[in-house]
């Protein structure tokens, strides 16, 4: 009895977490993006600087009309935007944010492979609503968004492969108990490897040639409305948190920081994600969309052999001590 | 090339971060009211005191925005055995503000500174026939028309004040001369007296009485 009030707790913990980052990471969005452009960016909902913009966003979307195309795969197409978000909530459920056993959902002995495994289902709504859609531009969309997991999920996973052998361990808090400062030096190459795949994961701008509006309207959310595109949406920000969180876990120390590691680890898993989470807003507003040959030439002949260099270095360091 | 590999985008970063800090030029208009440049073109005002149905502006008016009616009327002898004078009595003046396009020449070319700018811009309405401003709206904008901004250092004379105080300085010549024996001095207003000194405020009041405004 027990046991399922504290699953329950914590699920319902990380649930709160799931539907709350995302909104402010968006609204940090709004806000960043438009002074740096000049702006002032959403100054009326909510009385004060706009706070509340995306929840009158979100009741909008809720307002608008469900449609789905005569012609399209009407159950596929209706399941893409649950399985585009649900991966993110589970990735969520394993990310450690604390030293303690009470500041993880659940610890999972394989994290990493659980975690990357899972967000590599997250990009198959995506794929799915491409394909579904019974539309030339959601199917080009999907199709770039297939090319374009397939390019960075190996250097992801080959970087994830270079913290796992320097800790030992493939568990997200075993990861963080072997952690050293001087981690973060050695792991510096995987670690920036690790974030630009992620951001192209994402289809984050400057990686957002699956939805380039200018060319092929929205890729593959092209045909949907209301609360599935508000979904899609909300899928991609908490797609932000999870890589945050995933980047601080495992290559900047996660709870360590150079005081009150005891009582304040999570506020500083919680600062370095919200840093984190600023240089993925910063990116996209500096950057313009890099062009499809770009993109899978900055993958294969950038990414992939630093990635591997970063594990040949890794093993020879672990080697000598 | 760039000297290091990367240095472009880090500068991208760069002008970004800057940006965020610096002020944004957002104007929050309808919370804020803008800062207006002076003689800024909003609406026009009509003195219709000053109007004498002289048509030159509905004349000159590229888009024929301008609508006047009169008629005559008769004024009896100002002296016994004169003759009787007719004179042009205002009806109707109206802007068609639908089909100005704020051009400005009924404005320049009015001889009598019966039409003025003004910079209020907030008149538009759901019913482009409430567009067309009757001469009593029109009179209301009068009230709105800021005082002529100050000359810049430096500028030439307005012509009126140039004229105004010639004939002062003529005068005061003619009243030295007057009241000097001849042959004693110099002739005051040629190099002494400062322009028009005291004369200019009353002499002010000319043909530019209108620029103002009805104060």
């Amino acid at each position: 009895m027990n046991d399922a009030l504290d699953v329950a707790f914590r699920l319902i913990v990380v649930f709160a977490v799931f539907l709350v980052l995302p909104l402010v990471i968006g609204q940090t969005e709004h806000k960043v993006m438009a002074h740096m452009q000049g702006r002032l960016g959403p100054m009326y909902a909510g009385g004060f600087h706009g706070w509340a913009q995306l929840v009158a966003d979100g009741v909008k979307f809720a307002q608008k009309e469900d449609v789905v195309p005569a012609e399209a795969d009407r159950r596929v197409f209706q399941l893409a935007p649950a399985v585009a978000l649900l991966p993110y909530l589970l990735v969520l459920v394993a990310i450690p944010i604390g030293p303690s056993e009470g500041a993880v959902g659940q610890v999972v002995d394989a994290g990493i492979f659980f975690v990357l495994a899972v967000m590599g289902v997250g990009v198959l709504g995506s794929l799915m609503a491409g394909w579904a859609s019974a539309n030339k531009f959601s199917l080009l969309g999907g199709l770039r968004t297939a090319a374009q997991l397939l390019a960075y999920e190996l250097p992801m996973l080959l970087t994830a492969a270079s913290v796992a052998m320097a800790a030992g361990t493939v568990s997200l808090p075993g990861i963080l108990n072997a952690f050293e400062w001087w981690w973060l030096p050695w792991q510096i190459v995987g670690a920036i490897v690790f974030f630009v795949a992620g951001l192209a994961e994402l289809q984050r701008p400057p990686f957002d040639m699956p939805v380039a509006d200018s060319e092929i309207i929205f890729g593959a959310y092209t045909e949907y409305t209301g609360l599935r595109f508000a979904l899609f949406l909300l899928a991609e920000y908490a797609g932000i948190v999870v890589l945050c969180g995933l980047t601080t876990v495992l290559f900047l120390g996660g709870w360590h920081g150079p005081f009150g590691a005891d009582g304040l680890g999570w506020v500083w898993t919680l600062l370095k994600i919200a840093v984190l989470a600023f240089i993925v807003i910063w990116l996209r507003v500096t950057y313009p969309r890099m062009r499809e040959d770009q993109l899978q030439k900055l993958a294969w002949t950038v990414l992939i052999p630093l990635a591997l260099a970063q594990i040949a270095l890794t093993g020879i360091v672990k080697v000598v001590i | 090339m760039s000297p290091i590999p990367g240095s472009g985008l880090a500068k991208g970063l760069a002008v970004t971060l800057r940006t965020m800090t610096k002020k944004t030029v957002t104007a929050q208009y309808p919370d804020v009211q803008p800062e207006l440049p002076p003689r800024s073109r909003g609406v026009i005002g009509l003195f219709e005191e000053n109007c004498t149905v002289c048509m030159l502006c509905a004349r000159e008016c590229p888009d024929w925005c301008i609508y006047i009616d009169s008629h005559k009327e008769t004024v009896p002898a100002a002296v016994p055995g004169g003759r009787e004078r007719s004179r042009n009595v205002l009806d109707r003046f109206a802007i068609d503000f639908s089909l100005c396009m704020y051009c400005g020449i009924c404005i320049e070319v009015c001889p009598f500174d019966a039409l003025f700018w003004s910079p209020e811009f907030e008149y538009a309405e759901t019913d482009i026939r409430e567009l067309t401003h009757e001469r009593d709206k029109l009179r209301e904008w009068m009230w709105t028309v800021p005082a002529p901004p100050a000359l810049d250092p430096g500028a030439e004379e307005p012509k009126e004040i140039g004229a105004a105080r010639k004939t002062a300085e003529k005068l005061a010549a003619a009243e030295a001369d007057a009241s000097t024996p001849p042959g004693v001095g110099t002739p005051p207003g040629v190099g002494g007296v400062p322009p028009g000194a005291a004369e200019r405020p009353a002499d002010e009041s000319g043909p530019a009485s209108g620029q103002g405004g009805p104060a």
